[in-house]
């Protein structure tokens, strides 16, 4: 189940960058996929933050992931590279489990 | 130019270093994930994928997430689309390293053969240091005897965080984070896990269709 997911999962994203190539220009040009399409990662993003913060599996959960948030936030409002605001939140996860 | 491509591989390295560590928490098994990263090569999507099977999610929810995420290279491959002039297997090749870092190499050159050069350098280096990357994350995290120790579990939505970031530089963009991150929050105990992202989906997609220019 897991493979088939990868493989089909990245044939539509290597279709999607192929279709990008190769369609005519004008068929992707119009205002409102060019309005939306930059819109659709900012609001999965942000969903994928709060429900994977914030619950397990169906259950809202309120544990150190929350704490772990906060410090990557903290880490990204200081501009810190990608791998040290991972690294800070598991970091934190880590050292409350451990407490 | 060359330089400022090594430094982005060099930067992706790193990241794809997370992103091993990541899918192999995740329970991937090394062949996945390494395949994840040399078949997809666009990391929000393979963070995505790896991050809804982790937490519990159907695989083909984390499957339409990643397909959604990866919408945004097929507009980068129609700007880059005149500016490369790409047919037959260049074309093929060409297509799979269109991605953000890519793109934003290719349009900020001069003229079209330093746009070309830009592009290729830059893709080659980024998937060269991407596919190491993730492979020595990987290989790390499955020889450590529990992630959890580490944290690592907890690390998937602080990549996300950091991957949303630089997206919300203006008022629109901050105010429809807030909003799906609510309303992802909100539907969750009522829909199967995964399936919020893609209600978010279809209401951003809706909105964006519906709703008079400004």
């Amino acid at each position: 189940m897991t493979w088939a997911g990868i493989l089909v999962a990245a044939a539509a994203c290597y279709g999607l960058k192929l279709a990008g190539l190769s369609l005519p220009p004008r068929w992707l040009e119009d205002a409102r996929i060019q309005r939306t399409v930059p819109l659709i990662p900012v609001a999965l993003l942000a969903a994928l933050v709060t429900t994977q913060t914030f619950s397990t599996r169906q259950h809202l959960v309120l544990d150190v992931r929350a704490a772990a948030m906060a410090v990557a936030a903290i880490a990204v409002v200081l501009r810190a590279p990608f791998l040290v605001v991972v690294a800070a939140a598991a970091a934190t996860a880590a050292l409350l489990r451990a407490l | 130019m060359i330089r400022d491509a090594l430094g982005i591989a060099v930067a992706t390295g790193a990241y794809a270093l997370s992103f091993g560590a990541i899918a192999a928490t995740s329970g991937l098994s090394l062949l996945q994930t390494v395949a994840l990263s040399a078949l997809m090569f666009t990391g929000a999507s393979q963070f995505a994928l790896v991050g809804v099977i982790g937490s519990g999610g159907s695989v083909w929810a984390g499957v339409a997430t990643a397909a959604l995420l990866g919408s945004r290279n097929a507009l980068y491959g129609v700007r880059l689309s005149t500016l490369l002039n790409v047919r037959g297997l260049r074309r093929v090749v060409g297509a799979h390293f269109v991605i953000d870092e890519t793109t934003a190499m290719a349009i900020a050159r001069n003229s079209e053969r330093e746009a070309r050069l830009a592009f290729w350098v830059t893709g080659i280096a980024l998937f060269a240091l991407w596919n190491l990357g993730t492979l020595i994350g990987a290989v790390a995290t499955h020889a450590l005897p529990d992630p959890k120790v580490l944290g690592l579990d907890a690390a998937p939505p602080a990549a996300f965080l950091a991957l949303l970031a630089p997206r919300l530089r203006a008022r629109e963009p901050l105010a429809i984070a807030l909003a799906s991150g609510v309303v992802a929050l909100a539907c969750l105990p009522f829909v199967p896990a995964g399936i919020p992202l893609l209600i978010v989906a279809v209401l951003i997609a809706a909105l964006g269709f519906w709703r008079r220019p400004a």
